[in-house]
Formats: C-alpha cells, sequence, structure tokens
C-alpha cells in the first residue's frame, strides 16, 4: 500500500544522502590518491544531481498533491547524550539545560539531523539542483584536461553538499554545518588556479570574511540555546502555521539579538556592505564556480538565511529596518561600482549584487514570496550570464564581423547624480566604495599590528632565557616568491 | 577494583621500557627503526587490548559496580609493592591507545634522511613514561612520572647543542611547583587540601599546560628539539591529564574557573598569534596551545556537557593536531625548515600531504563532518553554561584558528610552482601515518557517538568524585568557627 509519509521520507532523505555519497565518491579516492578518471567523474557528478533533482521535485508534487506545507523529516539523532545517562546534573550549580527540548531533561545534548520541505527550502533545493546540474554539465567539457579538474568536482560536491544541507536544514546546527561546507568550498575555489598569488589572496580573503560571518552564525546559535534551549527552527520560529506565516514566541529584544547577530552572518555571506569587497575578488576563480557560487547560489544563501528567520525580523521593527537599510544601501553601492568595471565578470558581480541588495531589502519589508521569486529568477538569469560570458567576446566580433563595423559601446553614466559630484562618485565606484581598504586598515590592520607586537615581546623574553638569539626560524631566508601581507 | 583478563596495561610499558634498552644497543639505524616500529606496534595493540579489555569487564561482567577503574591480572607491580599503582579507567582508557598510536605513526612517517637526527630510543623510554603516568591515578606517581616525562627532551636539546635555558627554565619551576604543591597538601593531612596547599599545583599545571603567559617553553621545544619529539611531548597533552587528576577532584570552584578564564585568553592570544608567524612549527606550536586551551577551558567549565565537550576535544585535538604536525613533518623532511613568508607551491609534487593538512588543520578548529565539530559543540553549549561570554570568546579563538590554518595551506602549498630535480612524492610509510589520522578524524566525525558516550561517561564519573570532596569541603566550611575557611 502506498505510504505518503514513508514516501516523503525516503525522497527526502534521497535529496540528502545522494550529494553527501557524491562528497564521499570523489573525496575518498582523492584522499587515497586514486582520483576517478574525467568520465566517471562527469558521470557520477549527472547521476548525483539528476537523482536529487526528481527526488527533489518528487517531494514537492506529493507536497502539492497532499496539500502538506510543512514536512519535517528526522534522520535521528548524530550525536546524543541521554538525559538519564547525565547522572551528575547536581554537581553544577549552573543552568540546567543544553540542547534539551523540555525542562525535565536536565543536560540532556542532543545533535540532530532533521531537515525541513516547505515553500522555503523546497524551491531553493530544487533551484540547487538544478543549477548545480547545469554548472557540472558545464564543468566537465570547460575544465576538460584541467589539472584540477579532480579537485574542481571535489570542491563542487562538497558546495552542493552544503548548499542542500543549508537549504534543508531543520536546526540552526544543521544549516551551520551546510554553512560552512559551502564557505570552505567557496574560499578554496576562488584560490582554484593556486600557481599565481592573485587568486590565493582572493581565497584567504573570502575565507577570512566568511569565518567572521560564520562565528556571527554560531554565536546566534548559542545565543538561541542560551534563550530557548534548542536550536530547531520549529521551537525558536514555530512549526504551525508554517513559513512565511509562522510566528516566534521570542521577545522583541530577543529577536533583536538574535536577529543582528543573523544579519552580520547573512551579510558576509552574501557580500552585503561593508562585506561586499570579496566578492568581485571572487572572480579569480573558474568561470563555472563564478557562474554557481558568486552569481547564483552562494551570494543568495545570505538572503535564504534571513528568510528562514524571517518570523523574527516580525518581532523586531529595529531589525527590519535595519535590513532593509542594508538591503538599500548594497544595491545604490553595487549599482555604482558596476559601472565602473572594466571586466565581465567583475560588472556581473556587481550586478548580481545589486539585486541581492533589493532580495535583501524586500525581506525587511515583509515581502518573503516577492524576494523568493526574486532569488529564483535571479539565481537563473545570472548562471546563464556567467557562463556565456567567456564567449561573449568572441559573439561580439562575430557580430562585428557580420555588421562589418564596431557595436555600438555603452559608457558608464550617472544621470541623476550632480555634475560636480560625478568625479567623485567615480573615483568611490572604481575604488569600490574602498571597503576593502576601510576592513584591512581598521578592522585586520590593528589586530595584526598587536599581535605582532606581542609576538615581539616574546622574542625579548626568550632571548632573555636563553641569553642569545632564540629563534633559529628568524634566519630562514624567505623563498623565491614575494608575499604581500594578504590581510 | 574490576580485574582485566590479562596484564596488558604493564606489557604496554613494559615493551617500550625494554625496547628501549634494546634499541639502544642496536647500531644500525635501519634495523634500529624496525625493532621501534616493532615495539611501538606491540604497544599499541597492548593500549588496544586493555582498553578493549576495560569496557568488557567495565560493562559488561560488572555493569553496576561503583568504582570505575580495573587494573591487571597478575599485577607484577601490585605484587611488588602492595599498592595498585597501575590501573585504567574510563578517562585514561581511549588516552593509552592514542598515545601510543601518536608514537607508532611518528616512528612510521620518519623517513629515512631523519633516522639519525630522532632518537629511537628516547622515544621508546618516553612512551613508556607517558603511558606508565597515563595508567596511574595516584597523585605521587603521576608527579614523579610526569617530572621523568620531561628529561628526554631536555637530552635531546642539550645533546643537539640548542639553548636549553627556556625549557629547562619552565620544566624546573614546574618540577618543583607539582613537587613542593603535593608536599604542601600531604603536610596539611586535610582532605580536600586547602587552597594555599593546591596553589603550587595550579601552577605546576599552567606550566606543563602552556597556558600564558607560561607558554613559551612549547615554542622554544619546536624551534630548537626535532619535530617529531616536541610533537611527542605535547600531543598527549599531559597538562591538562594532571589537571584532571590532581586538580579537578579536589579544587574550589573559584580556582577551576580562574584557570579557565587564563585558558581562554590563551586561546585567543595564542590563535592571534599564530596568524602572524613566519615560520611553520612556531604556527604549529600557537594552533597547539589555543587548541590545547580550550581543552582546560571545558575541564575546568564544571558541567557535564562542558567536560564531555573538553575530553571529547582532547582526542579531536590530539588526532587532528598529531596528523597536522606530521604532514607538516613530512613537509619539512622535504624542503627543511619552512618559511611562511613565501609561497613554496609543493601541492603538484605532494597532493595527498596538502589533502590531510587541510583536513586536519580544519578538523583541529572544528570543522564540520570532523571528529573536532562535535567536541566544539559540546564544549561552546557546555561553557556557556558556566560563563555566557566563553562561547563569544571561544568562536574568536576558532575564527583566528581557521584563518591561520587556511592561510599556512596557501603559502606552503600554493602560490607559486616549486621546481624540483628529485620526485617529492609521498612515500608508503608517511601515507600510512597521515592517511590513518585523516581516517580518524573523518570517521570520528561522521560516527562520533561512541566517542562521545565514552566521554561523557568519564566526565560523569569525575564530576561525581568531585561532588563528594566537595561535600566534605562544604560541611568543614560550616563547621568551621567564626566561619573561617581555607580560603
Amino acid at each position: 500500500m502506498f505510504d505518503i509519509s514513508q514516501s516523503l521520507w525516503l525522497l527526502g532523505t534521497l535529496v540528502v544522502v545522494v550529494p553527501a555519497l557524491l562528497v564521499a565518491a570523489l573525496g575518498l579516492t582523492t584522499l587515497a590518491g586514486r582520483p576517478c578518471p574525467e568520465h566517471l567523474t562527469s558521470r557520477l557528478v549527472q547521476a548525483a544531481m539528476t537523482i536529487g533533482l526528481l527526488a527533489a521535485c518528487g517531494v514537492l508534487a506529493m507536497m502539492l498533491a497532499t496539500g502538506k506545507r510543512h514536512v519535517p523529516i528526522h534522520l535521528g539523532n548524530w550525536v546524543e547524550i541521554a538525559a538519564h545517562e547525565a547522572a551528575a546534573p547536581e554537581t553544577t550549580p549552573h543552568a540546567p539545560m543544553v540542547h534539551g527540548e523540555s525542562a525535565e531533561s536536565p543536560q540532556h545534548f542532543h545533535f540532530a539531523f532533521k531537515f525541513t520541505f516547505d515553500r522555503l527550502s523546497v524551491p531553493f533545493v530544487i533551484l540547487t539542483f538544478l543549477l548545480c546540474g547545469v554548472i557540472g554539465a558545464f564543468a566537465s567539457k570547460y575544465l576538460h584536461r584541467e589539472p584540477g579538474f579532480n579537485r574542481f568536482f571535489v570542491l563542487y560536491a562538497l558546495f552542493a553538499l552544503g548548499m542542500v544541507l543549508t537549504s534543508l536544514a531543520g536546526t540552526i546546527e544543521t544549516l551551520f554545518t551546510g554553512w560552512e561546507l559551502v564557505g570552505v568550498s567557496s574560499a578554496l575555489l576562488v584560490a582554484f588556479f593556486h600557481e599565481r598569488p592573485g587568486p590565493v589572496d582572493n581565497g584567504l580573503r573570502v575565507w577570512a570574511v566568511y569565518r567572521f560571518s560564520d562565528a556571527a552564525l554560531l554565536l546566534a546559535a548559542v545565543v538561541m540555546h542560551h534563550m530557548r534551549g534548542a536550536g530547531d527552527f520549529d521551537t525558536l520560529l514555530g512549526a504551525t502555521p508554517p513559513w512565511p506565516e509562522s510566528h516566534s514566541e521570542l521577545t522583541s529584544q530577543q529577536a533583536l539579538i538574535v536577529g543582528s547577530l543573523l544579519l552580520v552572518a547573512a551579510a558576509g555571506k552574501s557580500a552585503l556592505v561593508p562585506f561586499s569587497g570579496w566578492l568581485p575578488r571572487a572572480m579569480e576563480g573558474p568561470t563555472p564556480s563564478s557562474a554557481i557560487f558568486y552569481g547564483a547560489l552562494s551570494a543568495h544563501l545570505g538572503a535564504f538565511l534571513l528568510l528562514r528567520v524571517s518570523p523574527l525580523l516580525d518581532l523586531s521593527l529595529g531589525l527590519s529596518i535595519a535590513v532593509v537599510l542594508l538591503g538599500l544601501s548594497t544595491a545604490i553601492f553595487a549599482s555604482l561600482a558596476g559601472r565602473a568595471q572594466s571586466d565581465i565578470k567583475s560588472a556581473l558581480s556587481f550586478a548580481a549584487l545589486t539585486q541581492v541588495g533589493l532580495i535583501v531589502a524586500e525581506i525587511g519589508l515583509g515581502l518573503r514570496y516577492l524576494a523568493l521569486v526574486h532569488i529564483l529568477g535571479h539565481a537563473s538569469l545570472r548562471t546563464l550570464q556567467f557562463l556565456r560570458a567567456s564567449s561573449l567576446l568572441q559573439d561580439y566580433r562575430m557580430m562585428e564581423d557580420a555588421i562589418g563595423s564596431r557595436l555600438p559601446g555603452r559608457t558608464a553614466e550617472l544621470p541623476l547624480a550632480p555634475a560636480r559630484s560625478r568625479t567623485w562618485l567615480y573615483r568611490l565606484a572604481i575604488g569600490r566604495g574602498y571597503l576593502d581598504l576601510f576592513l584591512a586598515d581598521y578592522i585586520a590592520q590593528p589586530i595584526l599590528r598587536t599581535f605582532r607586537a606581542c609576538d615581539a615581546l616574546e622574542r625579548r623574553w626568550t632571548d632573555l632565557l636563553t641569553r642569545g638569539p632564540s629563534r633559529e626560524s628568524d634566519e630562514l631566508a624567505p623563498g623565491a616568491g614575494s608575499l604581500k601581507e594578504p590581510l | 577494583m574490576n580485574e582485566l583478563h590479562f596484564p596488558l596495561l604493564e606489557l604496554a610499558i613494559a615493551i617500550p621500557l625494554v625496547g628501549s634498552l634494546v634499541v639502544s644497543g642496536v647500531r644500525d639505524v635501519e634495523r634500529a627503526r624496525f625493532w621501534t616500529l616493532l615495539v611501538c606496534g606491540a604497544a599499541f595493540v597492548c593500549t588496544v587490548g586493555a582498553w578493549q579489555d576495560f569496557n568488557w569487564s567495565h560493562f559488561t561482567v560488572q555493569p553496576a559496580a561503583s568504582n570505575t577503574a580495573a587494573h591487571d591480572r597478575w599485577d607484577v607491580v601490585a605484587w611488588a609493592t602492595g599498592h595498585n599503582w597501575i590501573v585504567i579507567d574510563e578517562l585514561s582508557a581511549p588516552l593509552l591507545p592514542l598515545a601510543s598510536l601518536l608514537y607508532l605513526l611518528t616512528t612510521i612517517a620518519t623517513l629515512r634522511t631523519k633516522v639519525r637526527r630522532f632518537s629511537f630510543p628516547a622515544a621508546l623510554l618516553a612512551e613508556a613514561i607517558v603511558l606508565a603516568t597515563l595508567s596511574c591515578r595516584e597523585p605521587r606517581g603521576v608527579i614523579v612520572l610526569l617530572a621523568l616525562g620531561t628529561i628526554p627532551p631536555c637530552l635531546e636539546l642539550r645533546d643537539r647543542g640548542k639553548p636549553t635555558g627556556a625549557f629547562v627554565l619552565h620544566m624546573g619551576l614546574f618540577v618543583a611547583a607539582m613537587t613542593g604543591g603535593w608536599l604542601l597538601v600531604e603536610w596539611s593531612g586535610q582532605s580536600p587540601p586547602p587552597v594555599w596547599a593546591l596553589a603550587p599545583l595550579v601552577l605546576g599545571i599552567l606550566i606543563r599546560s602552556g597556558i600564558a603567559p607560561f607558554h613559551c617553553w612549547v615554542t622554544d621545544l619546536f624551534e630548537n628539539a626535532t619535530f617529531g619529539r616536541a610533537l611527542l611531548f605535547v600531543t598527549p597533552m599531559m597538562g591538562a591529564y594532571a589537571a584532571v587528576r590532581l586538580l579537578l577532584p579536589v579544587a574550589p570552584d573559584w580556582m577551576l574557573h580562574g584557570i579557565g578564564l587564563l585558558a581562554l585568553a590563551t586561546a585567543v592570544y595564542s590563535a592571534g598569534l599564530a596568524l602572524v608567524q613566519r615560520e611553520a612549527r612556531r604556527f604549529f606550536s600557537y594552533i597547539f596551545l589555543s587548541n590545547s586551551a580550550l581543552v582546560l577551558v571545558g575541564l575546568d567549565s564544571l558541567t557535564p556537557i562542558g567536560l564531555t565537550g573538553a575530553l571529547t576535544m582532547w582526542l579531536s585535538v590530539g588526532l587532528s593536531l598529531a596528523g597536522f604536525g606530521l604532514t607538516l613533518r613530512a613537509l619539512e623532511a622535504r624542503h627543511g625548515r619552512l618559511s611562511l613568508t613565501s609561497y613554496h607551491g609543493v601541492y603538484e609534487h605532494t597532493p595527498e600531504l596538502a589533502v590531510c593538512f587541510l583536513l586536519t588543520g580544519l578538523a583541529s578548529v572544528g570543522f564540520p563532518g570532523t571528529f573536532g565539530f562535535l567536541s566544539s559543540e559540546l564544549l561552546v553549549d557546555g561553557a556557556v553554561q558556566a560563563f555566557p561570554y566563553v562561547g563569544i570568546v571561544v568562536l574568536i579563538a576558532s575564527a583566528l584558528n581557521g584563518i591561520a590554518v587556511l592561510q599556512a595551506y596557501f603559502r606552503l602549498f600554493t602560490g607559486t610552482r616549486h621546481a624540483a630535480s628529485v620526485p617529492l612524492k609521498i612515500g608508503p610509510r608517511e601515507r600510512i601515518a597521515v592517511l590513518t589520522m585523516a581516517a580518524l578524524v573523518l570517521g570520528g566525525g561522521i560516527y562520533p557517538q561512541p566517542g562521545v558516550a565514552s566521554r561523557h561517561h568519564a566526565a560523569t564519573t569525575i564530576l561525581k568524585s568531585r561532588l563528594r570532596v566537595q561535600e566534605v569541603r562544604s560541611k568543614a566550611d560550616t563547621a568551621a568557627p567564626n566561619g573561617a575557611s581555607d580560603e
């Protein structure tokens, strides 16, 4: 007999397990020093993305057929410390509950693998499989016989798994797991052409921003646990009515604190102001990864996070206003900076950022379905544009050959700006708002200077103890490649 | 006390001890290495056997036994001295195989070019001392063995003609503080011991754990000793072991929280210093200091979950940083001391080392999918109960460590193309060592429940014994005239 719940569980599990198996297949063979050959890698990627997409569509079809709007799927607890095992709660004078869902379970810790299929996650995960499948097919030709072919697909598989976990996460820990996988695969793909220092520097910058935003997300998780004793979105944001009408039982103050931390996390991931500097730097990676990560999926992940926790925005007007202002300022900045870019990938990245800013503003204004549709449409369009970017010059040449003259050019214009401020605005745009400089000069450098001063003090102390130079390593000559300070 | 089925504990200690004597008489270094491998392998088998024997006797034979330790059958030491000096309990059961595995893999991964520098007899002697320390619960025995354990590195520094000032000063102070502290505890005759008697023990533990400002001996050791010796001296984290055995059961809450605060500051400070290091060994030593300080933070949180997190992190940090260190050591064996002020670009020559470096490095900072992830989660969640700000500081340390690890990866493996006239590929022995570590780090991350459950049992046992002591202390405080207490 056809059991709807069991079928939903099976399909939902398949959606999550398939990208995990892809990571295992590509990752373990690489680790063992015997990477899969190109054709097998391509086949595996195609198969995984197709099965994942079909399973996700199957879940959608069954949800539509049955009218279910919220399907939680429990895959069990990854780790569980049951309350009865925690035999010594009385030994501590501190607060009793960690991950427990009830006050009767002191010192209960569990890390649940829970995934939620709802009106937000299902479209997003379908988009993920669709675009990852397209990019996988494109990249298997684009990177044919590249030395880093296998490395690209291992990172691609990690990224796909991270996106699926983030999209479907039913708990903040699961979301964080996916979030981190997306982060590390993105940073390593920015540094894909790693025999040059430029991409590597840029990869490190992307990673530094991601770590900062990851810390904000994890801190939000800690704060949630502290407030509610759970990281389950259903407990935190309410499961009934399902997204986007769900209501959180947090107070306005609590919503502001958690929401602000999540806003920082979203800003880092989606390159919102003031973290926008990493987005054009991320274009150092191969075109397929630029398309899928920074044009389509990764850039929208911050917006997705805000949509997921949107019931918190309903509780705090201040938070909603902050989201709108952040979105609008990002859109204005990106629109301005995009007009002064001289290469197509940077121009496209700022165009994408403009739209992401608008999407964030829409979320702040409470237009959640509009934001979701905007994400889906924009991600698809931008992927197409990025993939076409590599052959665009050739197409232009063909068209110019056909018409026998140059195509009409387009100049950067700022029609609404007053004439006297246009030069200033142009400088601001060409300098990308000096946001990178600001972060480097006022955040990174003071931190590094402080630790260098501590290091110098330690050197003096150990010199004193050893009655002479204590660091043999000081005599090491730097290698051939000069090194700028990436941070 | 339970009894094991075989005298595996004593064998695990005696085999390397006798092996050290035998190997010291072998002139040919290749034969010496072969015998060392055999001895380390036998010791590892014995420790694994003892662990499993303990699990079987503890959970199957006498599941309700209140005493959670077991001693050898045919216990020669007990027969000779009339006291059970060598025992295994829930804390030490997995630490013994971990320590012997570190020695085994370090010996396996020692390249032919390095066998003359790395003293095998000294390594076996150090292994016997470490295993004996981990098998000893008696404070006197622990202190004597910890003091003995400082001798092999000291002799190596002297034999290599390196400055010994910083190491000898710190270790001398450590031994004096531990001995003095224990003499004061014995002399006071009070149970629990008074605070003034515990103070020297705290100092000793801070020094041995490398807590700032007593940490310079760690960087000095990595600077001047062989990498293998330094790695084996620090990775079993004997300072944390001393803290659990000597301090945790008897010290008052405020004292442990004070140590926790110092450890917290050390975690951030060391993470920051790792970011600005110019040489790979020093970078590693600071990463290690930061992570080992986090273990101490969890130990001093005094919550079951926090303590479980700390004990789990002990294993995960031991595994991941030992793997990280072995990878770095393998790289150093090919290129000499590694400057971090320039790019080395060796990825194409040693992709397996690059993958293992990244994997173990990220595992040490609690990356999802690795053993470190769950331990970090547990530690943060548990520690936050004691002090809410702990979560923020731990996350800052983790973020800085993550940036430092990727920065080191980029500088060592990427950024340029390394031209080599000789093959630099990883050898089969090194492959076994680093892949074993990588497999354990990943395996522990994918299936963490057994490890976490075992550490949770150990944590509750420790807290129960602490509870009994604290009850005595509170009764004594109440009974003291005019409310006077030893504090």
